[in-house]
């Protein structure tokens, strides 16, 4: 279905209308059947008398087609301020012929029945009325109150039966409506009789939030989507939102935008997201996450382009309050125009309304970036499954817009859980940020990291996350024995070290000294041993010498004694 | 032709007509419009049937304009036409409404709070 609706609109044979109703002509392949009776019917309050009404109008106003409305609940005064109040001037229209509006009163207790009779009084009235205005549209709104108008039900029916291929023989494009029945589509059975298109009209409360939905049951001769296409009544009339629309087929873009927080840029390849892309942050309470997107606002308007906020928390006094005290000013761009929040409680309106909403304000205020603050809150709205739906048709309206969004994730604490409950959308976004925090010597810590980031070289680093008064700073987070350490932790962590390195460098420093000093005592060792040598020497060549007058006077006094021997030899041997 | 738009019997309208408001229910001028829409079989019997129980107990005091709608479709709208054809009692006051052929006399005795008058 999802890509085929384009193709719908060429397969069909059949003529259609455009009822120019905000997404209807998409779902149908192009409007209701061409000159036959469509039946809309649905429950109390569901918008069958606006959907009629504003087919008429639109006819009318958008495709010169005039139209004849025959009420059998509503007068027509009631009508033009019903219709007034969607911004369509019905009393105009009237003046100029483009709408005849004629109130068909049937009350029971006035009317005695009689006899045979027919209802040609309607045609004759409806007769005059499409020639007054030269109708192409008729509605009768709704004509199952002939049922409680009319005893003969027999007459009825084969009268209506009757008005019916009148109105297909007459080429009137019409709409009738139906009240539901139990267990069958409308009260009276009218489907019976319209065979052609059935459109269904539904509003659900689902967890006290109302949803409206609408689905083709039938279409003879088309092909339809045939899903239950959430539709909404604003106030330019029904919108419908065909889930089927969210076509895949944008372009993108390779510009990068800065987060607003460099550090991220550089984690992020160095420039930062992807423009037109998606930006996934999650984390528990308390984590930072308003701060990251008004830091990302911020860089934006500074830049001089738009950005949109949404917030489903917080009010905008409280979101500039708040981001002051980190030193993030957000009230003068929003003074000069750049910057727009829109705060609403996600209880406030169903999801589509939600949609519809920001569909419109993105379509008005033309915003470079989007900020939803945070998406999980939307869940109050509807059920898990269907705000992951309409996330996904709003994220694809943007991608289409080229428009960045930022969502952010409120996850329950506990680390465990934090990957798991965005699962539902995780696949859907190109870059995917997680903080966390850590618990660890009696404090809190916040921790950052990239899980995702299609498309470019991003950082595997865990950094931690620092708030201050100067904005949000990510420094590198210290790995110890004890995993990553954070906060006080990693000052304690850091002044170790630094301890250590003034412990190895002192310790150095001695060492050279014990150095010096032993080259000193080895250098005096020398000295000392050189001096004993000398010493030695000394004594060695004083010795030397000594010996040698020893022996020169032992010659002489051998010679001496020689001598005196030779003169007192005689005397000696004497 | 029997139903046209001169097919008004104003039999002895001017003379009751000036007072009015003090006769008895029995005496008031009586003032009906039968709906139709071209001659079909059904219009032509339901004037007939009105006609004879006029004649029967309002003889001379009762007027029927009979309002074909295909001439005069916009009266459809404004006198809130819906099934045909349909008999309107425009006097006395209140306003009555009566549809289908009158073949049932009793009923259009009812219908139309001509009973009192039959006793």
């Amino acid at each position: 279905m999802l890509m085929s609706q384009g193709k719908m609109v060429s397969i069909n044979t059949l003529k259609k209308v455009p009822t120019g109703i905000a997404g209807f002509d998409e779902i149908t392949g192009g409007g209701l059947p061409a000159g036959r009776p469509t039946l809309i019917c649905g429950g109390a309050g569901c918008g069958k008398s606006l959907f009629s009404t504003e087919f008429l109008v639109r006819g009318a106003l958008q495709f010169n087609e005039p139209g004849v409305l025959m009420t059998f609940e509503e007068t027509a005064d009631d009508i033009k301020k019903n219709v007034a109040s969607l911004g369509f001037d019905i009393a105009r229209m009237i003046e100029q012929k483009k709408i005849f509006i004629d109130h068909v009163h049937v009350d029971r207790s006035e009317i005695e029945e009689n006899g045979e009779y027919d209802l040609e009084g309607l045609f004759v009235r409806l007769n005059h009325a499409i020639k007054i205005v030269g109708a192409k549209r008729v509605a009768l709104d709704t004509i199952e109150t002939l049922f409680a108008g009319l005893q003969n039900q027999a007459i009825l029916r084969s009268e209506l039966r009757r008005l019916f291929g009148w109105l297909k023989e007459k080429g009137m494009t019409t709409v009738i409506t139906g009240e539901r029945g139990e267990g069958a589509l409308t009260r009276q059975g009218l489907e019976e009789y319209v065979s052609d298109c059935v459109v269904l009209l539904d509003h659900r409360v689902i967890r006290q939030v109302s949803t409206r939905r609408m689905r083709i049951v039938k279409y003879r001769g088309s092909i339809h989507g045939t899903n239950e296409y959430p539709f909404l009544i604003g106030e330019a009339g029904i919108t419908v939102l065909p889930i089927t629309t969210a076509e895949m087929d944008y372009g993108v873009s390779s510009r990068r935008v800065p987060t607003g927080v460099p550090e991220l840029d550089q984690m992020l390849g160095g420039k930062g997201y992807f423009q037109g892309s998606t930006v996934l942050l999650s984390g528990s309470a308390g984590t930072g996450k308003s701060s990251m997107a008004s830091h990302l606002a911020n860089v934006t308007c500074s830049r001089g382009e738009r950005c949109i906020y949404f917030s489903f928390e917080e009010s905008q006094a409280q979101i500039i309050r708040n981001m002051k005290s980190i030193g993030v000013d957000l009230e003068s761009h929003v003074r000069k125009g750049l910057l727009k929040f829109h705060a609403t409680r996600p209880t406030v309106y169903g999801l589509e309304m939600h949609l519809a909403l920001i569909h419109k304000m993105i379509e008005e205020f033309k915003p470079v970036v989007t900020i939803f603050d945070p998406v999980t809150n939307l869940q109050a709205a509807g059920t898990l499954d269907d705000s992951v739906n309409m996330l996904i048709r709003m994220i694809d309206f943007l991608r289409k817009k080229n428009i960045t969004c930022f969502m952010i994730s409120l996850t329950p604490g506990g680390s465990r859980s934090l990957e798991m409950t965005d699962v539902g959308m995780s696949s859907i976004v190109d870059t995917w940020l997680l903080l966390r925090d850590v618990e660890s010597g009696g404090e809190r810590n916040r921790l950052m990291y990239v899980l995702k980031s299609r498309g470019m070289a991003h950082s595997n680093q865990v950094r931690e996350f620092l708030i201050t008064s100067k904005g949000v700073k990510l420094v590198e987070a210290y790995l110890g024995s004890e995993g990553v350490l954070t906060g006080s932790a990693r000052v304690n962590q850091q002044n170790l070290e630094r301890a250590h390195e003034r412990l190895a460098a002192d310790e150095m420093q001695r060492k050279k000294l014990a150095l010096q000093h032993r080259r000193k005592s080895v250098e005096a060792q020398i000295e000392a041993l050189r001096a004993g040598f000398l010493a030695e020497q000394d004594e060695v060549a004083r010795d030397a010498a000594s010996d040698d007058v020893r022996r020169q006077q032992v010659e002489i006094d051998r010679r001496s004694m020689a001598a005196s021997r030779r003169v007192s030899n005689a005397k000696t041997q004497l | 032709m029997k139903i046209n738009s001169k097919a008004r019997i104003p039999a002895g309208r001017k003379s009751r007509e000036k007072n009015l408001e003090d006769k008895p229910a029995s005496d008031k001028e009586w003032k009906l419009r039968l709906y139709v829409a071209g001659e079909t079989q059904r219009s032509l019997t339901a004037f007939a049937n009105l006609k004879r129980i006029c004649e029967e107990y309002l003889a001379n005091r009762y007027s029927i304009e009979v309002v074909d709608l295909l001439k005069q479709p916009h009266l459809a709208q404004i006198d809130q036409i819906v099934a045909l054809p349909t008999l309107v009692r425009k006097l006395p006051a209140p306003v009555r409404r009566v549809i289908g052929d009158l073949s049932n006399q009793d009923r259009v005795m009812v219908g139309m709070d001509l009973s009192e008058l039959k006793i």
